[in-house]
């Protein structure tokens, strides 16, 4: 397995920047998620590593070995394309073969690895027909099987599931992760689907605007996002964000938003952060909750609407002036019109800089 | 230069030899060549504009250069009018709509030689259609263009538009094809009938289309040797002579190559003249969309 | 019976297409003594192949009496090999173009593409030139040359706007797979493109078989196609002229391109409206 090494990579067009100074390291046998929206420089960043662009300035290395001016094939790595990118005139078996035919291996070589690899993904029964013959979730197997037929160093993915529906992308993502975890390839994967990004990854990188602004495990990346793009980008649906003061009760720290008190109990308010700064707090629909009857701490909300997804139901709150989002169990449910009383969750709370929007706690 | 690029340059190379060798190069020689006195093979001795005023002198080439502007107008207009009318009746939705379009682009398959003389066959005074007719009862019916100086480049005229009529006829067909369906559901809507559609929404739609089939045509006008050498071979005397006739007997049987290249590059100019504009305007188009 | 007045002038407007058609077929089955004695429009009262078989082995044009077949063959030998260099060559420059690994690369694209417009006869003479000094003038090769000069234009056009439509996705697969420039054209566009030789195929038969003018000039004596060999039969002026045979030799000569028309239906009408499309 190898380590890939990406050192202040940028890319440019002409004067457009698309990817600037990107540092990332992924570990030996390290599932790594892309995540960001579209044009966010995720999929150039994957070609550059792939070969298939070159990189306008930065280095890239396999290991210990210096790959940027390597052409793809001499890289080992992999790929696989959202299109597929199956070659529609060959069969699934030459299509499976062809990087390997490339490589000059015998005939016979190419038979027993491209079995056993069809053997693996239970695609045996398609070896023989062409990519225009099978379905969408067929091709996508196909498109996998050909990348791990050639059993590559690194393994490369563009939004792989992002053509197959619903049902189809859920049963493919287990299959992937449990590839994975069999062969353990170090990965990049390329997505802007969260869900995606939270199943697989064992780090995600958070992109936009060309730069990282993220990268660390999924659960931190959601609980403690750095700024508040990614705050905003991860986590459906999207975090609530309230602009206020820092504010100190007796019995714990709040939020003063206009002549609102909001109260934030567990809220650690650590380096620097001083009362009566401006700052945005940061709070995640299941951290807005019902409070006890006899709860103290709370702050009185107005239900605008409710939207039931089945397991959840996500309901609109008019707090303190602001719409916010909370989620709770359809048990608990408030009809709209409705008074409530809700309790913030402080320690889950996120504050960011009301300036720049990095995270401040 | 990157790896990657290397071998699509070398794959270039013979392309671009012969773009650059056998279009560019040809045309600055043969331009050279109008100003020289050559006769039977080339000759560096320059002459000035002496071959262009030769041919300016030549009541031929003037001739020539007439029959091309009456042949061109006709045959275009008459092209785009039939193929057009063509297009339409078949777009109304008939049936066996394949074998009557194949039967209009049957023409095309086959060579102006070919045409020329079937052509020739047909219009044959004493055994074509005139004696046919005659011998039907109308005694004095005549059509006797081919042998006619005043009317015989007319006859390339007809030839030339049962051949390629046909064409525009695709042209049209595959533009018609591409008019969005709702536009005609609107014009029912409205009630307006169908010639009224045609004339006020479809045709202006397809403007396009006819500038495409007319600079198609036109280039096919200015090359115009075969069928002309095949029909009339130019005559009776000069008087269907096209410059393009006119160019590759001065070049090759008159001995005069000099007066031959200056020909040439007058019907480069003739056709730089219509088509450089063209090509111009489409490919700012194509840079602004 | 709304549509009636649609299909009668349909049907007029077929007769007339075919109409010359039918009289070139009737006038060579018809003994020139029918023809110089009755009318043009008449049946054959006694159909006869002989003006077939004439026109075939027997008739004298350039001071041979082998008939047409001798030159019908000369324009296979000289299609063939015309067809296999200026697909093979324009295949190959279309897929290079489609890349656009260089601005000069779309500029070189607009150059090969004016060529279109250049009339023959500007570039003929220093053609001759050209293909002298390599020593091929009069000879099979430098016809084969001379086709394959003019018809690149055509040809390139036709694959670079096919192989342009071709995802990019599937470029960078056979890059990946380490395919390069030749492997990935050979394996994976070539075969991709079938349906766009097939077209190509169609159209530069029907321009080669149907040329005149360069069969004309580049052709040596024994060599020449079957186009120039027609026009000298008919168009010769001397002795009695033999109508049922210049007809039959002239539908002989046209048989090809018609039967290749026929046989492929839409391909033809494909490859003119993708000629007329331009980059």
């Amino acid at each position: 397995m190898q380590r890939v090494h990406l050192q202040g990579i940028a890319k440019s067009f002409g004067a457009t920047k698309v990817l600037e100074q990107i540092d990332l390291t992924i570990e030996p046998g390290e599932f790594l998620v892309l995540l960001g929206p579209s044009g966010c420089g995720k999929s150039t960043l994957l070609n550059i590593v792939a070969g298939l662009e070159q990189p306008t300035g930065g280095r890239i290395h396999f290991g210990d070995r210096d790959v940027t001016d390597l052409e793809p094939d001499q890289r080992d790595i992999a790929m696989v394309f959202q299109s597929y990118a199956l070659y529609p005139t060959m069969s699934v078996r030459r299509n499976m073969g062809f990087a390997l035919k490339m490589q000059g291996l015998s005939t016979a070589e190419i038979a027993a690895k491209v079995a056993d690899v069809a053997k693996l993904l239970q695609i045996e029964h398609l070896l023989d027909r062409k990519p225009a013959q099978l379905s969408g979730g067929q091709q996508q197997r196909v498109a996998i099987g050909r990348a791990l037929v050639r059993e590559p160093q690194v393994f490369l993915l563009d939004e792989p599931l992002s053509n197959l529906d619903a049902k189809l992308r859920a049963d493919m993502r287990v299959e992937l992760k449990r590839l994975h975890e069999r062969g353990r390839r170090t990965t990049l994967y390329v997505t802007h689907d969260q869900v995606e990004a939270m199943t697989f990854a064992s780090r995600i990188v958070v992109m936009d605007k060309g730069r990282v602004q993220q990268c660390d495990r999924p659960e931190v990346v959601y609980a403690k996002p750095a700024n508040r793009f990614v705050a905003g980008f991860v986590g459906a649906p999207t975090m609530n964000f309230l602009e206020g003061e820092l504010a100190l009760l007796s019995d714990g720290p709040a939020l003063r938003l206009k002549e609102n008190l909001l109260p934030l109990p567990g809220l650690w308010a650590s380096r620097g952060l001083q009362v009566g700064q401006k700052v945005v707090l940061g709070l995640r629909p299941e951290h807005i909750g019902l409070a006890a009857a006899d709860d103290v701490g709370t702050c009185p909300g107005h239900v605008v609407m409710t939207e039931p997804t089945g397991p959840d139901l996500y309901v609109r709150i008019r707090l303190a002036g602001q719409e916010v989002t909370s989620r709770m169990s359809p048990g608990q449910a408030p009809s709209p019109g409705q008074k409530v009383a809700l309790e913030l969750d402080g320690k889950a709370a996120s504050l960011f800089d009301v300036a720049d929007g990095q995270r401040l706690n | 230069m990157k790896p990657s690029h290397r071998a699509p340059t070398l794959a270039l190379l013979p392309a671009g030899l012969i773009t650059f060798v056998c279009f560019y190069l040809f045309i600055a020689w043969t331009f050279a060549i109008s100003l020289t006195s050559s006769q039977l093979l080339p000759s560096w001795d320059f002459v000035g504009l002496l071959q262009y005023e030769r041919l300016f002198a030549s009541a031929r080439w003037w001739t020539a250069m007439g029959n091309m502007a009456l042949y061109g107008i006709l045959f275009i207009t008459g092209c785009l009018a039939v193929g057009y009318l063509l297009a339409i009746l078949i777009d109304r939705g008939v049936r066996a709509e394949g074998v009557y379009r194949t039967i209009f682009m049957l023409p095309l398959s086959m060579s102006f030689v070919v045409t020329g003389i079937i052509w020739q066959w047909m219009l044959n005074p004493g055994l074509g259609i005139q004696q046919a007719v005659r011998g039907l009862g109308w005694e004095e019916f005549a059509f006797n263009w081919l042998v006619r100086a005043d009317r015989s480049i007319y006859t390339v005229v007809l030839a030339g538009i049962w051949q390629q009529s046909g064409l525009c006829m695709a042209l049209f067909l595959a533009g018609l094809r591409g008019v969005d369906p709702n536009i005609w559901k609107a014009a029912k809507v409205d009630g307006i009938p169908i010639w009224r559609v045609y004339a006020s929404i479809i045709t202006p739609m397809l403007r396009p289309v006819f500038f495409t089939a007319a600079i198609l045509l036109f280039s096919l006008v200015v090359k115009s040797f075969d069928l002309v050498v095949a029909l009339t071979g130019g005559g009776p005397g000069f008087s269907s002579d096209l410059p393009a006739r006119f160019v590759m007997e001065h070049i090759l049987n008159r001995q005069e190559l000099g007066l031959g290249a200056a020909g040439a590059c007058m019907m480069l100019a003739t056709i730089a003249a219509v088509v450089g504009p063209y090509l111009y305007a489409e490919i700012r188009q194509k840079k602004g969309g | 019976m709304r549509r009636l007045p649609l299909y009668l002038m349909l049907s007029i407007a077929a007769l007339m297409v075919l109409f010359p058609l039918l009289v070139m077929l009737s006038t060579s089955l018809k003994p020139l003594d029918e023809i110089n004695h009755g009318s043009l429009f008449a049946l054959p009262q006694d159909p006869t192949l002989a003006a077939w078989t004439k026109a075939w082995g027997g008739a004298c044009i350039s001071g041979t009496c082998r008939g047409l077949s001798v030159w019908f063959a000369n324009s296979f030998a000289i299609v063939l090999p015309a067809l296999f260099c200026s697909l093979a060559l324009g295949a190959l420059t279309g897929y290079a173009l489609s890349l656009r690994t260089a601005r000069w690369v779309d500029m070189l694209f607009a150059a090969l593409l004016i060529g279109l417009f250049i009339p023959p006869q500007v570039t003929l003479y220093p053609m001759i030139v050209l293909v002298r000094e390599m020593g091929l003038f009069g000879t099979l090769g430098g016809l084969v040359f001379a086709h394959t000069v003019w018809g690149l234009a055509f040809v390139t056009l036709l694959f670079r706007n096919f192989f342009l439509s071709v995802p990019r996705d599937l470029l960078k697969a056979a890059r990946i797979d380490g395919a390069g420039f030749l492997a990935t054209f050979w394996h994976v566009m070539l075969p991709l493109s079938l349906p766009v030789c097939a077209v190509a195929l169609v159209l530069q038969f029907t321009y080669i078989w149907n040329d005149f003018i360069l069969g004309l000039t580049f052709a040596g004596p024994g060599q020449q196609p079957v186009t120039v060999a027609l026009n000298v039969l008919a168009g010769s002026q001397f002795g009695q002229q033999e109508y049922n045979v210049n007809m039959a030799a002239t539908m002989i000569a046209a048989l090809p391109t018609i039967l290749v028309y026929l046989l492929s239906g839409r391909l033809f009408v494909r490859g003119i409206a993708a000629g007329a499309v331009k980059g």
